[in-house]
């Protein structure tokens, strides 16, 4: 069986692996990072979004093989030690969840986001997370939750 | 899914070497369409192909009357240059109505001209602003390449290398995205070319097309109420349940006169 290295939230990792691993079940599975989720599996619904290289994208469509030598960061290594991420203190505080399944893909596309676009509208912020599905919350306080996190992310940056 | 071998050759000669060699082997660039078709058993590929570690399929660059786009470009990419952007922002456009943006992030234009989506948007501006797919072996016309439903001109072991667009004088693309895939229920790319007005048509539903009526009228009078004013015939369109025929023929007058209005 081929083996796989990459960094996965810092720390260099290699398992073996059939072709077909997808990246999402490698992380799972074989990691024990149980943070990221499978909510459809047909590259829909967003659970399962992850950061490879500094880009999100869906690790149930992407194999793992594929992300041989890259950088890679699930929810699991957004929080500093017991700090959270502003993006997860702001889906806390904004209520942005109510059963929490499609919450680590939604916090990791919004992460993506803000990289890209500091401040985002209500309307950008919807478009930008056109790829994540949600059951439970109707998104309104996700949207809520996103504009916040973006607005203390940015504070962050500037304190440097 | 089945499992396959895995090449991750780094030039376009050692991957035809390694389709060739393959007993059945498949080419995958940014998976958005091969994974989730290889989960469904549709494809069970002995060897995939990975493009992703060639260097050279990737990237945007200027060519003396347009640009070329490498075929294992990015959608988010050409859809944030500011090389497309300047010269025919329609592209940009476009790239950025495709899908979400974690599929705009992985799929590449290679693997949506290739795989030939009857709904997809590529097409659409490929076919309308008359642009050139280059491949390991020849040249082929827009007009040449579309071969129906997920049908194209490549030939068996061919590979897409580059897209090349000429600068058009104004073009614009209007879609009517299906609400839950995002693809198109009927998009009009419209474009004013040296070769002429080409309007191209995708989600109807048999691939893409050029409306040769709606040209017409707009040769005549490039405005809004021409391209309104043609009526296409719906037995030409797909019904289902997202949209009639009769639906489908009418949204294309009206999405190509909001592209004329755009231009
Ligand atoms: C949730 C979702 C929503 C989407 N929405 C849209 C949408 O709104 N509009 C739209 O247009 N598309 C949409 N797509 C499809 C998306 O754009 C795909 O990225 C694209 O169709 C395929 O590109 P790919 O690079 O992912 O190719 P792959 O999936 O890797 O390959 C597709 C096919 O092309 C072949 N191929 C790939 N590259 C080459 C090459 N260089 N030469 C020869 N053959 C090649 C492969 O062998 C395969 O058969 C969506 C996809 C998903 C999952
Ligand atoms: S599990 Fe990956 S998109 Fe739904
Ligand atoms: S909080 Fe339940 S699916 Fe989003």
């Amino acid at each position: 069986m081929p083996t796989v290295r990459m960094t996965v939230n810092g720390r260099a990792v290699s398992g073996e692996i059939e072709a077909r691993t997808l990246l999402v079940h490698f992380l799972r599975n074989q990691l024990g990072l149980t943070g990221t989720h499978v909510g459809c599996d047909t590259s829909q619904c967003g659970a399962c979004v992850v950061h490879v290289d500094g880009t999100s994208i869906k690790s149930c469509t992407l194999l793992a093989i594929q992300a041989e030598g890259a950088e890679v960061t699930t929810i699991e290594g957004l929080a500093t030690g017991d700090e959270l991420h502003p993006m997860q203190a702001a889906f806390r505080e904004h209520h942005g969840l109510q059963c929490g399944f499609c919450t680590p893909g939604m916090v990791m596309s919004a992460v993506d986001l803000v990289k890209t676009n500091p401040d985002p509208s209500e309307q950008q912020i919807r478009e930008g997370l056109e790829g994540n599905i949600c059951r439970c919350t109707g998104y309104h306080n996700i949207v809520k939750a996103v504009k916040a996190g973006a607005k203390a992310m940015n504070a962050g940056a500037m304190k440097g | 899914m089945h499992n396959f071998n895995y090449h991750r050759p780094n030039n376009v000669a050692d991957a035809v070497t390694a389709l060739g060699g393959a007993g059945d082997g498949k080419i995958i660039a940014g998976g958005m369409t091969l994974v989730p078709t290889l989960k469904q058993r549709l494809a069970a590929p002995s060897d995939l192909i990975d493009l992703n570690g060639i260097a050279d399929l990737k990237g945007i660059k200027a060519e003396s009357d347009g640009i070329t786009i490498g075929a294992m470009t990015r959608h988010a990419e050409v859809a944030a240059s500011s090389l497309v952007k300047s010269a025919i922002p329609a592209l940009a456009e476009l790239a950025e109505l495709i899908g979400d943006r974690q599929v705009r992030n992985r799929g590449t234009i290679g693997g949506s001209l290739a795989n030939n989506d009857p709904a997809a948007d590529y097409p659409a501006a490929i076919l309308g602003l008359g642009a050139t797919v280059r491949t390991n072996k020849r040249e082929i016309a827009a007009d040449d390449f579309f071969q129906g439903l997920f049908e194209t001109a490549l030939e068996e072991g061919e590979i897409i290398t580059a897209v090349h667009f000429p600068k058009p004088e104004k073009a614009a693309y209007r879609k009517f995205a299906q609400p839950a895939s995002r693809f198109a229920l009927i998009g009009v790319f419209v474009a004013k070319t040296k070769g002429g007005i080409r309007v191209a048509v995708t989600g109807g539903g048999n691939g893409v097309f050029r409306a040769t009526d709606i040209e017409t009228a707009l040769a005549a009078n490039f405005t809004p109420a021409a391209a309104k004013g043609v009526k296409l015939d719906p037995a030409d369109f797909n019904g289902d349940l997202h949209g009639t025929p009769e639906y489908r023929a009418a949204l294309v007058s009206t999405m190509a006169a909001r592209a004329v209005e755009a231009c």
